[in-house]
């Protein structure tokens, strides 16, 4: 299967990977997908008390296409507020690597892992409020 | 020693045709050329002289007489040949067929073509092990059963399947047994004089000889007989019509050569190899040899490495040539059907290498393939979500997934 060079570059030297501290209420976590179905994306997200996104790790067990969707998310989360993180588009993860059609299904995925991260961070910051 | 890559490790998809193999062609594609059925001049009669001596050459390794060798196109052709045209001239006697779920293609696909015929088949599931039970086998057997089909040594696992005892169970039932060996041949001592085994099927390209090229034993004692699939000048005892490809017969015929009398020494060398192979990846930890490593040729080494998943697994191991358990097709990975009837997961069927080697591998490729694989899975694991779970002592079967 062809490789588009992006995919390869975030293969060979996948940005931001590792695991930030899960039970801090500044950390949001995303797990998604399925070992049986080929993919399993972890994303975490840390916020700054101004609720920008400072931080952002990954740990993914799936195809190149997969890991090259959620290194790559890492990158473009930084910097952005929780509402403008949600409106990552998998379309546009899969444009900027050129996922074949195939492989859709990884920035798919990225897109879910994003949301599952954000909405984990707003439930745990809601908690807080309540608290 | 540097290596040069990527390194040669898939020698049961194919080995390079050996340098002597290939000398000893060449004249009969230019010189030679002639036709080995023209009876009536020097060139048919070169020819066939040539072809005779290979037949030879081939009956030798396997202990067999020249005249229950039929050359075909290679060992798929000669499964064809066996399977369907047994159970066609025996179908008055039964219908039924026995084979095993982990069998090659060519041999799983004409049964299921005689069952689209009106045939019944029974599909053996192997013990974990990949070796087949006996006592399940005789369990399989119909009083319509006419036909086994067993293959000797498994092309993705190299297990050795006890062909000597399946082989008397079919003989006491009158059933007749047929086995796919092109994986078998130069590995393992074949003796057909002894071995209760009715068809088998070679290839030469498994075995340092051409493509294209490949011969099915029929025996003689007690006469074997079978429908020809291919019809035309009646060549072969009218068995399978077509011109004999001669320089591809003489080169089957020097791979065999060879093969007969360099096994024992080549086998050691590469136990060696194999165990060496083997030691070096046992020093990772999570991995799982599939298929029984006792009853098994050292040609083949077939591991799932946990926690990674295959597709990545091939992208990172591109400097080594191995086949992978996750058939890659264009929309999805399918696991290999052979892991699969061992009872493997999805997860390990997908992260499985067969590492195979042969006449050509060095130590140092070994070495270098140890290595690779040593820091390859390392990386992919420091990625792997399920490896961090799994150092955290969590039990991944137990966890429940948002499936997608």
């Amino acid at each position: 299967m062809a490789y588009s060079d992006k995919v390869l570059d975030h293969y060979e030297n996948p940005r931001n990977v590792g695991s930030l501290d899960k039970n801090d209420p500044h950390v949001g976590t995303g797990m998604v997908g399925a070992p049986a179905c080929g993919d399993v994306m972890k994303l975490q997200i840390k916020v700054n008390d101004s609720g920008i996104i400072e931080d952002a790790k990954f740990k993914t067990y799936g195809c190149g296409s997969a890991i090259a969707s959620s290194s790559l998310v890492t990158e473009w989360l930084k910097g952005k507020s929780l509402d403008e993180a949600a409106q990552i588009k998998n379309s546009a993860i899969a444009e900027e690597l050129a996922l074949p059609p195939v492989k859709i299904h990884c920035s798919v995925l990225a897109e879910d892992a994003i949301k599952a991260a954000v909405a984990d961070l707003k439930s745990k910051q809601s908690d807080k409020e309540v608290a | 020693m540097t290596v040069k890559t990527p390194i040669y490790l898939d020698y049961s998809a194919t080995t390079p045709v050996d340098p002597r193999v290939a000398e000893k062609m060449i004249p009969y594609i230019t010189e030679f050329f002639g036709n080995p059925a023209s009876r009536s001049h020097s060139f048919g009669w070169t020819a066939e002289k040539a072809v005779e001596n290979a037949r030879e050459e081939v009956a030798k390794l396997v202990n067999a007489d020249p005249r229950e060798i039929v050359w075909t196109s290679g060992a798929t052709e000669s499964n064809n040949l066996a399977i369907k045209g047994a159970a066609h001239f025996y179908s008055g006697k039964g219908k039924h067929i026995i084979t095993v779920m982990t069998e090659h293609k060519a041999v799983i696909d004409p049964v299921r073509e005689l069952e689209r015929e009106g045939f019944e088949a029974t599909f053996l599931q192997p013990e974990p092990n990949g070796l087949v039970d006996i006592e399940k086998f005789k369990a399989a057997i119909r009083p319509d059963t006419v036909l086994a089909s067993v293959m000797f040594v498994n092309n993705e696992i190299g297990v050795i399947q006890d062909i000597e005892a399946i082989g008397n169970i079919c003989r006491e039932h009158g059933i007749i047994f047929h086995v796919d060996a092109a994986q078998a041949t130069g590995k393992v001592a074949i003796d057909l004089e002894k071995l209760p085994v009715d068809l088998m099927s070679f290839s030469a390209h498994k075995t340092y000889g051409p493509k294209g090229i490949g011969a099915l034993y029929v025996r003689r004692k007690p006469r074997v007989r079978l429908e020809a699939q291919m019809h035309g000048g009646g060549h072969e005892r009218g068995l399978r019509s077509g011109t004999l490809a001669t320089h591809q017969i003489v080169g089957m015929g020097e791979a065999f050569r060879i093969a007969r009398e360099e096994m024992e020494l080549e086998n050691a060398r590469i136990r060696r190899l194999r165990d060496r192979l083997l030691a070096g990846l046992q020093e990772i930890d999570e991995v799982y040899v599939n298929g029984d490593l006792k009853q098994r040729v050292p040609h083949n080494l077939n591991i799932s490495f946990n926690f990674v998943e295959g597709e990545s697994l091939i992208m990172a191991v591109k400097d080594i040539a191995v086949s992978s358990g996750s058939a890659c097709t264009s929309a999805s990975l399918e696991p290999s059907y052979v892991l699969r009837a061992l009872g493997r997961s999805d997860e390990l069927a997908h992260s499985s290498i067969r590492f195979s080697i042969g006449r050509f591998t060095t130590e140092e490729d070994v070495d270098y393939t140890v290595a690779l694989m040593k820091s390859k899975i390392g990386k992919l694991r420091e990625l792997s979500p399920l490896w961090e779970m799994h150092q955290e002592g969590i039990d991944l079967s137990k966890v429940e997934w948002a499936a997608h």
